[in-house]
């Protein structure tokens, strides 16, 4: 059989895609680790070990080659946007549980790389949500509201022999999206809250920082063509249309596009969550559906949802609609009339 | 002049390799002491031999014929004896041999008359037929017969597009061809644009190709625009370089024609010359030998060449050279054996080195990122065509636009998990193809049976029907008899026998016509519809009819 092409593309393979991902992700965590303190290093590399772990795991019970697998990054991405999705300073068995939600379940039970239906990141962070949500509301406390962040040795200490130690609360706060929750339930109104001292310029104090970063990071993936443009863009349109849309109809219950593009997991979730190639839709016209619903969803589930924030839930509702998007959103083909439905045979 | 142009979707540019064969001028070959002519030097059918071992020819006689309308000629490249009309070794993808004429020079070189055309003054029609014997055909890869393309008739074509795009990595005979020989290119450009009637005649080249451009700006007259594009891989395709000048689409399934548009390699047009002007048919062409060889460059092959005489006339693969390819590197394939000849649809032979075509990595598992749909020129989604192709599920990928896919190559050049994508599309279109030929084998079987059984039942009736008609005209003859017997002989019994024959034959024949039904009959040989006549003519006479569920026409 005719095996052209015989000459390939330089500088290109499955593991470089990922090295750039995790390369986008650097300002977000030396923001992280500025404001917040080192909890985040921590938290990375207990995932990431977690991840490598019961990867070699499967791909040993799956008769799978361990080089090419272990080494082609997918798994350290899944690992470090599940840790930045995560609280630092949380217990390490959160973690463990997480990861394994994420690599064995939503990965490799689904057939492994490239398989997955569902953002095994986001599997793994709505197990913990649903099943530990006191854990998932304690958040590191930026400089600022806290008096003082832990070092490295007071993270680690906190992460492997938990309270009993030191007393987290000290450091840990809820996030600004779970605090306008609760105070907006309480009956006081936007610009009241929005005055407290974890709330900053746009989104929380501190974490409005890191989502900037995580936007400056993404953008060059944009550049770099890792990922094409739709799917951030119409992810933060959805997210900043929805909340326009909500802030006018009730401006006392509801904050402003500013403040949801810059909260929560709204960035990470623009550039690096729902941009996963395997799990999103993969036509220009389905990207810009697919993600601008999740945007939608995103803030529908932060207003009027049980959970502070909806990027998860959203992401993964989304992943599920991916199929039937794909289908009727075909490009027009060279030569063809139209484009639209496929699949039909 | 500024002409707008169009750009397709994707393409890629791979490092093109250009200046290591373009920097020396179009060599000639030496003359072989043997050549190996294909009869297969074209699309369609291969030619029929006119020659037989013993024979002896003179360059430039035709060696083989037209055979049926998609062919075209071939011819002697030199004079000699023919050692045999036999299989060899052909450069095809497949490896398989083919029928092939051995012919041993004797040295001289004599030729054949060749007989200049006055082609302004001739009809088209005659320089077509003219053309078909030449042996031309499209040297920019297809080798469909020129003839065939030069027919204007039903088309209105009103645009002539010459191809010296050259979009392949390292081949570079169109670059060369049309430094060296601008002017009989044109000319021959003007020859085709007098039998097609366009109105206007593009020549598109890429921007890596300055001196050709210069060269043909050079000498063009006014009719003929010389047009630089963006070199992008592959804007060399037929219905790429269409779009980029005129903006129109080839449709899905159809010919650049169908959009009044007729694309030629500039090669092609250079051989129109040759033949028109000087009155000599196809008998060699340029072909760039690069890659791992001494000295690489641009060679005059005579067709029937041998690739390993090719190869030493470049001074022969230096050591490390791991196979040669046939073709660029996008679109070529490897070559199974040195021995087997130029034909009209070689441009190109790279000997390969790892250092210049290193493996292919091991596959990784698709990860949609998309890379392949975003180089697609035909903006076709390759790995929603490669899921399906490898689910072996080929509806599926027929329904996401399968043979769209020109198989140009990029989707494999940019993939990161390095999947051989084309290599999925070329095997589910072959198993389309296979299975698509055996149910017309089925449905011919099923044609052919049910044809069985109703032969059979009408035979079957026939005999029933003699035996009738043998026990009637017994009893008649008896009661005639009888009646004779009698002497009463009111009638003569004779006649009133025969009267009561025909009338039953005739509200037989009124019986059959009625029952007649439609056939399966459309779209059959003659030959076949003269036995279905014939069958229906018997019929007839028995007064069956045909079986009620007949066969369902094709659909």
């Amino acid at each position: 059989m005719n095996g052209s092409p015989y000459t390939l593309r330089g500088n290109n393979s499955v593991t470089l895609v990922m090295l750039k991902v995790l390369a986008a992700l650097i300002p977000g965590v030396i923001a992280h680790v500025w404001l917040f303190g080192p909890g985040i290093i921590v938290s990375l590399i207990l995932c990431s070990a977690f991840a490598l772990g019961f990867e070699s795991f499967i791909l040993l019970m799956r008769g799978i080659p361990q080089k090419p697998f272990l080494t082609d990054g997918s798994v350290l991405v899944t690992a470090c946007l599940l840790a930045l999705a995560l609280p630092t300073l949380a217990p390490w068995w959160l973690y463990l549980t997480g990861v394994f939600f994420a690599v064995v379940v939503a990965k490799h039970l689904y057939g492994g790389l490239g398989q997955n239906l569902f953002n095994p990141a986001m599997v793994g962070y709505s197990a913990l949500i649903v099943s530990f949500p006191v854990y998932m509301t304690q958040w590191a406390a930026p400089l600022g509201v806290a008096h003082t962040v832990p070092t490295l040795w007071e993270a680690i200490d906190l992460v492997f022999a938990g309270a009993g130690a030191i007393s987290p609360d000290a450091y840990t706060s809820a996030t600004a999206l779970d605090t306008w929750k609760t105070q907006v339930r309480l009956g006081k109104d936007a610009a009241e809250i929005l005055g407290q001292p974890l709330f900053g310029w746009a989104g929380g104090r501190g974490q409005e920082i890191v989502a900037l970063m995580y936007l400056l990071g993404g953008l060059t993936l944009v550049a770099n063509r890792v990922t094409t443009w739709h799917v951030p863009f119409a992810f933060l349109a959805g997210i900043a249309a929805t909340a326009g849309v909500l802030q006018v109809l009730e401006p006392a219950q509801h904050a402003g596009p500013l403040f949801h593009l810059f909260s929560g997991g709204a960035m990470l979730g623009a550039f690096f969550i729902a941009t996963d190639p395997v799990t999103a839709a993969g036509t220009p016209r389905g990207k810009l559906i697919y993600a601008g619903l999740a945007g939608f969803l995103t803030v529908i589930i932060r207003a009027y949802g049980g959970y502070p924030d909806g990027v998860a839930f959203a992401v993964l509702l989304m992943n599920v609609a991916v199929p039937f998007i794909d289908a009727y959103t075909q490009p027009r083909v060279f030569g063809h009339k139209h484009g639209g439905k496929r699949g039909q045979a | 002049m500024k002409r707008k142009l169009h750009g397709f979707n994707g393409g890629v540019h791979p490092e093109d390799h250009k200046s290591v064969s373009n920097t020396t001028p179009i060599a000639q070959m030496p003359l072989l002491p043997r050549y190996v002519v294909s009869l297969r030097q074209h699309i369609g059918t291969p030619a029929r031999p006119l020659v037989q071992a013993g024979d002896t020819v003179l360059r430039g006689q035709m060696i083989g014929a037209a055979e049926g309308y998609v062919s075209t000629a071939v011819h002697a490249p030199t004079s000699g004896r023919v050692l045999e009309v036999a299989q060899h070794e052909v450069p095809h993808p497949s490896g398989l041999t083919d029928l092939c004429v051995v012919i041993e020079a004797d040295g001289l070189d004599q030729s054949v008359e060749f007989q200049p055309l006055d082609w302004r003054q001739l009809d088209p029609s005659a320089l077509r037929n003219r053309i078909r014997d030449m042996g031309l055909a499209g040297l920019g890869g297809a080798v469909f017969p020129s003839f065939i393309k030069l027919n204007p008739e039903g088309h209105g074509i009103d645009t002539l597009i010459l191809n010296g795009a050259e979009c392949e990595p390292w081949i570079t005979c169109d670059d060369r061809l049309m430094r060296e020989r601008a002017a009989e290119i044109l000319e021959g450009a003007a020859m085709m644009s007098h039998m097609l009637g366009c109105r206007e005649v593009l020549i598109g080249i890429e921007d890596n190709k300055p001196e050709a451009i210069a060269a043909l700006r050079a000498v063009a007259p006014a009719g003929i625009q010389i047009i630089t594009v963006p070199t992008l891989y592959p804007s060399g395709g037929g219905k790429q370089l269409t779009y980029i000048l005129t903006g129109r689409e080839t449709p899905t399934g159809g010919r650049s024609t169908d959009i009044g548009v007729q694309v030629f390699n500039v090669g092609t047009a250079y051989a129109l010359y040759r033949a028109l002007a000087l009155g000599e048919p196809m008998l060699s062409r340029v072909v760039t030998v690069t890659g791992h060889v001494a000295r690489p460059g641009n060679f005059e092959v005579r067709l029937g060449t041998p690739v390993a005489d090719l190869l030493q006339a470049a001074g022969g693969a230096l050591p490390g050279c791991h196979g040669k390819l046939v073709g660029g590197p996008m679109m070529g394939f490897d070559l199974e054996d040195n021995a087997a000849p130029l034909t009209k649809a070689v441009n190109c032979i790279i000997a390969k080195h790892p250092a210049l075509f290193p493996a292919r990595p091991p596959a990784m598992p698709c990860i949609r990122c998309g890379a392949c749909a975003r180089a697609c020129p035909a903006s076709l989604q390759p790995f929603e065509m490669y899921w399906f192709a490898r689910a072996k599920d080929f509806g599926k990928a027929q329904t996401y636009d399968l043979f769209d896919c020109i198989e140009c190559g990029c989707c494999s050049y940019v993939c990161p998990s390095h999947i051989p994508l084309v290599d999925f599309y070329r095997f589910a279109k072959s198993e389309i193809w296979e299975r698509e030929r055996q149910k017309q084998d089925a449905d011919q079987a099923r044609v052919r049976h049910e044809f069985k059984a109703f032969r059979l039942e009408r035979e079957k009736q026939e005999k029933a029907e003699k035996l009738a008609a043998k026990v009637a005209e017994n009893k008649a003859r008896d009661a005639a008899a009888a009646a004779g017997a009698s002497t009463t002989a009111s009638a003569d019994p004779e006649a009133e026998r025969k009267k009561a024959i025909l009338q039953a034959a005739l509200e037989r024949a009124k019986k059959a016509k009625e029952s007649v039904i439609p056939q399966n009959t459309d779209n059959l040989p003659s030959t076949a519809e003269k036995q279905i006549a014939d069958i229906e003519a018997r019929r007839a006479q028995a007064g069956v009819a045909a079986p009620t569920d007949a066969p369902p026409t094709e659909s």
